[in-house]
């Protein structure tokens, strides 16, 4: 069963007089379960086609089935809700609150959503990328590679079915870098889905497959030869 | 996501910034602490006017010679005299012709310098017949006042305000009733006067209309008017009516009487005018009315002074977590969540402003009376329950209102620029 579904996907910018096209004729699947890089250069659309795909933009032409559904009819607040409820978002600039403790960072989605217990789901959460001895430390009080991972704490709280995670390795150094892959490729492997946007191979490398995108066109789009598997880390069994 | 989890966050928000939160209400603190303050000074000057005019008795009347507009001064205000007023009308109008008046009084009044052994003081006197104790609430102190027998026998007495027998005789340990001073208008530079003897001390009165009540003699009204100022003809009568529902019937007497008399033929003849207390209450409850209602206008314009500082802060607030909103986007919330997010957070800060302000305007206004009832005036403490909820309302709604822009802004924000925000 693909999860998402695009087809001859288009998206122009500017709407008056003078039109950018961004990206042009798009079409690909993806189904449940994989771990699949969107890469490209810099300006080459690939953050715009993740903009789309997570419902914070919608396609010019084409349509974009997510989970057998059209979504060209759904209206912002049903987006709002599918981005709560199946989509957890990593930025490369983490993006948490500042004056607020990693506990209510990760519970920042569960306020938006139907879920109870928001205390114990952001525990879990946290658990799972080892940072339960950090929950009452406030943001500016963790290193980098901590806030990727409360905030990958935070795309996991209201369970997902796909994890976006834009250049997630991109503000950090090799080692909370390797960090960071490797949960996510755990992730993968306990069956999330997850879509990585990068402009570096090496980091591309981690996923099941390659979409390549550059001017807008997909230029190819294969699994990955030699994949490469991030070691185990040792912060994250203590 | 539901309200009171709004409100929670909100809160948390608030407590993140709380020296910034404490600027933003500064203006609105001050606006309501002004409404309430400028509403309860309004309410304790009423009260004190108001208390002194109707301390003279709303069922009193007052003839004054000359024609007068009802809302104008009197003529004598302009240095006219007016004789048209006598002892015969005072007479006549005690003679039976009044069933609901329960005492007719005739007044003559002027400066006086009042002489005891070495002790000369400037004071005022009244000329007055013996009804006049009824008229003007009266209570002595000691002695009698004169009666109609020495009034009208031109006995040479004299009761002295209590001001005028501590300046005579205050410290002398000499008892002033049967004293004898000397009185002499005081625009008669000759030494000598006329000797009258005391038979009587009134009990202080106090302070009515910044005027010292206590500082005035009252002697026979003939002595008045022909000995010290050489007339023959009344300045006022002051009846008192058995009670309030009889001033109207009364002022159609008085009317009748003194047309007669005055051969009064059309409404342009008439040459003397009825006033009342409660006309003189009902027309110094609109100034005072105007003067309250002008004063919460200001206090009120300054309240959305206080709003337009929420505005601002708010916008700032909106730019500065552009992307605390993005991401708040990003993670679920809805366009209306973050709106209303936003205008709870204005309407909670000017709602605690408000509380503020309540709280600093009651202190204030408090102050204030304690202030003024040292002073000696007769100050009431009064906070209207309205003046709170004015004062309240009207925080509230300016955060509302100068809320609403930044909140639909911080509501419209693209999720993506917002992310990107630097």
């Amino acid at each position: 069963m693909e999860l998402i579904n695009v087809i001859n996907l288009s998206k122009n910018y500017g709407s008056d007089g003078v039109v950018t096209p961004v990206l042009h004729d798009l079409s690909f699947k993806i189904k449940q379960g994989e771990f699949v890089a969107i890469m490209g250069p810099s300006g080459s659309g690939k953050s715009t086609l993740m903009h789309i795909l997570s419902f914070l933009d919608r396609p010019t032409n084409g349509s974009y089935k997510f989970d057998g559904r059209d979504t060209e009819d759904f209206d912002d607040d049903y987006l709002a809700q599918l981005r709560n409820e199946r989509i957890g978002f990593v930025f490369q600039s983490f993006n948490l609150l500042p004056r607020t403790t990693v506990l209510d960072n990760v519970k920042l989605p569960l306020i938006y959503s139907k879920k109870k217990n928001h205390d114990q789901l952001a525990k879990q959460a946290l658990a799972a990328v080892g940072l339960s001895h950090r929950l009452s430390y406030y943001t500016n009080q963790i290193s980098g590679g901590e806030k990727q991972r409360v905030a990958i704490a935070r795309a996991l709280v209201c369970d997902p079915a796909v994890i976006f995670a834009d250049e997630p390795t991109g503000n950090l150094d090799s080692k909370s870098g390797n960090t960071v892959m490797h949960i996510l490729q755990r992730l993968n492997e306990e069956g999330r889905t997850i879509i990585l946007v990068t402009h570096e191979s090496d980091t591309a490398n981690h996923a099941q497959r390659i979409i390549r995108i550059k001017d807008g066109r997909l230029v190819e789009d294969e699994k990955v030869k030699h994949r490469t598997i991030a070691q185990t880390d040792k912060e994250l069994t203590k | 996501m539901n309200f009171s989890s709004t409100i929670k966050l909100v809160i948390k928000n608030l407590r993140a910034r709380k020296g910034r939160s404490l600027l933003t209400i500064l203006g609105i603190v001050i606006g309501v602490a002004g409404v309430i303050v400028i509403i309860a000074l309004g309410a304790g000057a009423q009260s004190l006017i108001l208390g002194q005019v109707t301390k003279l008795g709303a069922d009193l009347l007052s003839i004054q010679p000359g024609k007068s507009n009802e809302k104008g001064p009197p003529a004598q205000m302009f240095g006219i005299v007016i004789t048209t007023l006598t002892n015969g009308d005072a007479a006549a109008l005690r003679d039976g012709s009044l069933p609901y008046a329960k005492a007719v009084n005739a007044n003559v009044r002027g400066t006086a310098t009042v002489t005891w052994g070495n002790r000369t003081i400037d004071t005022n006197f009244v000329g007055t017949d013996s009804y006049y104790p009824q008229v003007v609430s009266l209570t002595m102190q000691a002695g009698d006042f004169f009666d109609a027998q020495q009034d009208q026998g031109n006995a040479n007495v004299v009761v002295l305000g209590s001001t005028v027998a501590d300046g005579l005789f205050g410290g002398t340990g000499v008892n002033p009733l049967g004293q004898v001073i000397k009185v002499r208008n005081a625009a008669n530079t000759e030494a000598g006067g006329i000797p009258l003897r005391v038979i009587g001390v009134t009990a202080p009165l106090g302070t009515s209309f910044f005027q010292d009540q206590d500082d005035q003699i009252l002697l026979p009204l003939t002595i008045g008017q022909q000995q010290l100022l050489g007339i023959r003809h009344l300045q006022a009568i002051n009846i008192k009516v058995a009670g309030d529902a009889y001033i109207d019937l009364t002022i159609n007497d008085i009317k009748n009487v003194l047309d007669q008399r005055h051969r009064i033929k059309t409404e342009d003849d008439v040459d003397y005018t009825i006033r009342n207390v409660a006309t003189a209450v009902d027309m110094l409850s609109t100034i005072t009315d105007a003067l309250r209602l002008f004063l919460t206008a200001m206090a009120a314009i300054s309240l959305i002074v206080g709003g337009i500082g929420i505005l601002n802060i708010m916008l700032a607030t909106v730019g500065e977590r552009t992307r605390e909103i993005g991401l708040r986007k990003a993670v679920g919330a809805t366009n209306g969540t973050i709106r209303r997010q936003f205008l709870i957070e204005a309407g909670l800060l000017t709602g605690l402003g408000g509380i503020a302000g309540i709280i600093l305007g009651i202190i204030a206004a408090y102050l204030t009376s304690l202030l003024m009832q040292y002073l000696g005036y007769d100050w009431a403490f009064v906070i209207s329950f309205s003046s709170i909820c004015l004062a309240v309302g009207v925080s509230v709604l300016t955060g509302i209102i100068f809320g609403l822009y930044p909140a639909f802004k911080a509501a419209r924000l693209d999720p993506i620029d917002a992310l990107r925000y630097e």
